[in-house]
């Protein structure tokens, strides 16, 4: 293997590899995780990899840890990241919403496989998109991507660290089986192109005035300083003023909590990323993300074969959800069928946004959604 | 009479975040006499205070990181210790010390507790232990010694707690000593001795919880604590069986302190790239 940063080049890459070379392009330098199928190949290969490149990769003794790792590694000023799948998903809530509270930047890979509890280890799941918005008790608001391809393991890795760094905020990964064990071709680009959004970083010197909690600028993000540069920061838990300083009151509660889900929202423009195929003029939507989105695009060229007015919306950024984009569809299309293995969870948020039905072609997980129930889901729809 | 001195300025001057004074604890609580033992040790380290960070979890001695006027951080329950191996990872000139309760470090951080010590990662860890949770109200917990009144244990403690040294011993930590609050001097020198060791230090500091386990242990007052660790300390000398310093308050049996274990193990160093064979 190359002692190369970045394997700029031509590539048949595995998934979760992708994913590892992804976070070394976007100068990841810590990785802290737990072994867990189907996410272990990722830090088997960042084991050998960030050596190389300097950087450190340590098992801990559990995702608790792990994620604790990372923010500690982060609020020492690393890029930083780790990588698990469902049961490991669980335990790394308690700590993303110390990394929301304290604004840390990290980026969280989660190789979704069948769920709940052990569920099915080395099989397809896409049943943690859910607990990705909403897992870690409380208000917050995080970033969250659903690659489709090994190519997007790399770029949306890469988009995973610079999201988290301007925006201060955790954001998730959330692959599945498929994806991360699929092998296809994978482009890197040169160093010079791989994009690199810094961290905000204080304009004060360290003696000087500085509030790392007050954000003065439209995008409600403070700039961040890191451990050993000399600006005696406190960072916590706790709600907290402008200061850092725990602060045990409603009002500063309210507008901290509000502020940190603002933050996202504010700026979901800048990070909502769609993907759609065939929408100029279709009747029926497919909404569909992950390895599932792979069928369904599929279902839709199909329908288009037998003269279908079908397209496929596929969203990138699953949180914040691509709420504008959907509302616009919505006032053109007759019907949206919603493809995911779950039980109906994105689903949920669609109803919401369009104030009606969706038709839904759910599985449980454990192997892919063929373009079949797909495409007879839009014939239905069509026959109408 | 001598004409009165009043100073403008306290030794600790500029480690302690004197803004956020006063501080939460009760009186008689011991956490302050570690705070200010931990602070002097920073003055005399030579260790410049930017390079200092300290790292805390959630409880009473959780609270130091929001007095300390450096680098700090108030993290999870239990979770201070990953969190301050990876901050001492990525940035390996920090001197990064965990100072936290023991319910926080050996029960709920338990697990992170035995294994940053088998790694020997080179952080400094001090415990207060006060044999209960004092900020939720004085609940059972690792430490409580048997037959022990807790809130939770309202027929006295069923079980039995940690001896933490013969613990962190087992476990690989390069250095344990156990003090009191009553051993100000003695513990200033342990932290700032801690400094100075590579490799997972380990000092644990018993202190007073008068409202907590005091008052419904039959301890009068913190002075009572107190004087009862001056009549019961032993220092530990070459015969001390470590697996023997647990402690029990039921009986008149010493409580043994001193340094238990010191080891020169190196330190956790991330792998580095070798070229293969």
């Amino acid at each position: 293997m190359s002692k190369k940063t970045v394997l700029t080049g031509q590539h048949f890459m595995h998934g979760d590899h992708a994913c590892a070379e992804g976070a070394l392009a976007a100068g990841c330098r810590f990785f802290g995780g737990y072994p867990i199928t189907p996410s272990t190949e990722i830090a088997e290969r960042l084991a050998r990899r960030l050596p190389e490149v300097g950087g450190v990769f340590i098992q801990m003794e559990d995702e608790l840890g792990s994620t604790a790792a990372v923010i500690g590694a982060s609020a020492g000023g690393a890029r930083a990241m780790t990588a698990t799948s469902g049961p490991g998903f669980s335990l790394m809530m308690e700590n993303l919403g110390l990394a929301v509270m304290m604004e840390i930047p990290c980026v969280l890979v989660n190789i979704q496989r069948g769920s709940p509890s052990t569920g099915l280890p080395t099989m397809a799941g896409q049943s943690d998109v859910m607990q990705a918005r909403w897992g870690s008790h409380g208000d917050y608001a995080i970033v969250a991507y659903a690659p489709w391809s090994p190519q997007e393991m790399f770029d949306l890795t890469v988009l995973s660290f610079n999201t988290a760094d301007r925006y201060r905020v955790p954001v998730l990964l959330m692959a599945d089986e498929v994806v991360g064990h699929m092998v296809e071709r994978v482009e890197i680009p040169a160093t010079g192109e791989i994009p690199y959004w810094p961290r905000k970083r204080p304009i004060a010197p360290p003696n000087g005035r500085f509030l790392p909690f007050l954000a003065e600028d439209d995008d409600l993000v403070p700039p961040i300083a890191h451990a050993g540069e000399g600006y005696k920061l406190h960072f916590t838990g706790l709600t907290h003023d402008a200061f850092g300083y725990p602060d045990m009151t409603a009002t500063t509660h309210h507008d901290l909590v509000t502020r940190l889900k603002n933050k996202v929202g504010r700026n979901a423009k800048k990070i909502i990323r769609v993907d759609e195929y065939y929408l100029d003029d279709a009747d029926i939507v497919v909404i569909a993300y992950g390895c599932t989105a792979r069928s369904a695009r599929r279902s839709v060229r199909l329908a288009r074969q037998k003269g279908i007015r079908a397209g496929l919306l596929r969203p990138i950024t699953l949180w914040p959800f691509p709420e504008e984009r959907l509302k616009e569809l919505a006032m053109t299309v007759d019907s949206f069928i919603v493809a995911e293995m779950n039980l109906g969870q994105i689903a949920l948020e669609i109803e919401r946004i369009i104030r009606g039905p969706v038709k839904g072609i759910f599985h449980a997980g454990g192997s892919m959604i063929a373009p079949e129930p797909i495409l007879q889901a839009i014939e239905e729809a069509n026959g109408v | 009479m001598s004409e009165v001195q009043i100073s403008e300025r306290h030794p600790l001057d500029g480690v302690i975040r004197t803004d956020r004074m006063p501080h939460i604890w009760c009186a008689g609580c011991g956490i302050g006499i570690v705070m200010r033992c931990y602070g002097q040790a920073i003055l005399d380290s030579g260790i410049e205070i930017k390079n200092h960070v300290v790292v805390s979890g959630i409880g009473c001695s959780g609270r130091v990181a929001g007095y300390m006027n450096m680098d700090s951080y108030h993290t999870t329950h239990g979770r201070a210790i990953p969190f301050a191996t990876g901050l001492k990872l990525a940035n390996p000139d920090l001197m990064v010390t965990v100072f936290s309760g023991d319910g926080d470090l050996a029960a709920i951080g338990g697990n992170h507790l035995i294994h940053a010590a088998r790694r020997n990662i080179d952080i400094k860890v001090i415990c207060v232990n006060n044999f209960t949770y004092g900020m939720t109200g004085g609940q059972a917990g690792p430490t409580t010694p048997l037959g022990a009144m807790a809130t939770t244990a309202p027929f006295g403690n069923p079980e039995l707690p940690f001896n933490l040294p013969f613990l962190l011993s087992a476990a690989g930590a390069n250095y344990v000593s156990r003090w009191t609050a009553l051993h100000a001097r003695q513990v200033r020198q342990e932290i700032l001795l801690g400094f100075n060791k590579p490799g997972f230090v380990f000092i644990e500091v018993l202190s007073p919880c008068p409202v907590g386990f005091g008052k419904s242990n039959r301890i009068e007052d913190a002075l009572a604590e107190l004087s009862m660790y001056r009549d019961r300390c032993v220092l530990v000398d070459k015969d001390t069986r470590i697996e023997q310093v647990g402690i029990d308050l039921r009986e008149e049996r010493e409580i043994y302190v001193g340094n238990f274990v010191d080891r020169d193990q190196l330190p956790y160093t991330p792998p580095r790239f070798k070229e293969e064979q």
